[in-house]
């Protein structure tokens, strides 16, 4: 990002999630943006529940009803629709959290003033994927202890020579490529949400600040255009971050679920 | 004229044909499937999501790719 030769466009780079540090610095608790949007997303969310839950009544005011819109839309059709009402209470904290931490911290990325989604970082996602995984073993060693593990990669009617090749196999799938799934999904589509919204906005700002306005071109007037699709991408930004944040969420829940099933 | 870059991106366009196709199929299926027995939609949902995490699971697959250290020739 440091040298660019004026009057030609240089499109973004993955530099965008390494600011530079503003916070303490020289210290080993450097702080840059990303880190303080953050601990500021951790805290509205913290404030959001705590306001919100304070003062419930029966017949509920406006903003009840869209904070119990928005939780019951969690609680019934993501985590009771696949686990169940029993064991769906069982992991609610942990499913709640994970989708209001997700949602929240990929909504910044479209938040005028933010416009980073930290989960676009690799470290967040890693994290949150690793807390589902050690929840659904958790989940499958509390209800079967060790059977847990043959469960998931011994599976019935499999003719016992090819057993080995699909154990492997099986075993592969569910402790490796999950968690590394569930953080590549996250990261990658925050990352890509974020650069298309960059190149659409530098394009803008090339089009009319250096081709129109220094250069005298006309040909800048195609900011318009890249400008629109800017506008187009960030609603599509804030779909997406309800898309992953719900996924993320059904997906540990559907793990959880199937490490619960008697039966593979 | 010469051409510098990575080829990353282009394994990963042509793994993303793969995994799109397939999640296509599934999404698809399962629509048509609830539209059949509505009754169905939770499970049936359910097993669409394990699907389509199986199949995406070739795409990302294809961006971890880029980042394995091979030696250059």
């Amino acid at each position: 990002m440091s040298e660019c030769p004026p009057g030609e466009f240089c499109g973004p780079s993955v530099e965008e999630f390494f600011p530079e540090p503003i916070l303490f610095l020289n210290t080993p608790f450097e702080m840059n943006r990303i880190l303080l949007i953050r601990m500021l997303v951790v805290v509205v969310l913290a404030v959001i529940f705590w306001v919100a839950t304070r003062n419930l009544k029966v017949v509920p005011t406006k903003g009840q009803v869209v904070f119990e819109t928005i939780t019951g839309f969690v609680r019934n059709n993501i985590i009771i629709e696949t686990l169940g009402e029993k064991d769906g209470r069982r992991f609610m904290p942990v499913l709640f959290t994970i989708f209001f931490l997700t949602l929240g911290l990929n909504i910044t990325g479209v938040i005028p003033g933010l416009q980073i989604a930290s989960t676009g970082l690799i470290g967040q996602a890693l994290i949150m994927a690793l807390v589902a995984y050690f929840t659904f073993i958790y989940a499958g060693m509390r209800r079967h202890g060790f059977r847990f593990f043959k469960n998931q990669t011994v599976l019935p009617g499999v003719p016992i020579f090819i057993v080995p090749v699909i154990a492997i196999l099986e075993a592969l799938s569910t402790f490796i490529i999950r968690p590394v799934t569930l953080t590549l999904r996250l990261t990658m589509n925050m990352v890509a949400g974020h650069m298309l919204l960059v190149l659409c906005f530098l394009a803008t700002n090339f089009f009319f600040v250096t081709v129109l306005v220094e250069q005298g071109n006309p040909l800048g007037l195609l900011g318009v255009g890249t400008f629109a699709f800017g506008i187009a991408f960030t609603a599509l930004e804030i779909f997406v971050a309800a898309l992953q944040a719900f996924v993320f969420t059904i997906l540990t829940a559907i793990y959880i679920q199937l490490a619960l099933a008697d039966e593979h | 004229m010469n051409i510098v870059g990575t080829l990353a991106p282009l394994a990963f366009g042509l793994a993303a044909i793969g995994s799109g196709v397939g999640v296509g199929i599934i999404v698809g299926k399962t629509i048509e499937s609830v539209a059949r027995q509505p009754e169905m939609a939770g499970r049936l949902q359910t097993l669409m999501w394990i699907g389509i995490a199986l199949t995406e699971a070739l795409a990302f697959i294809a961006i971890g790719v880029a980042f394995i250290p091979f030696p250059a020739p």
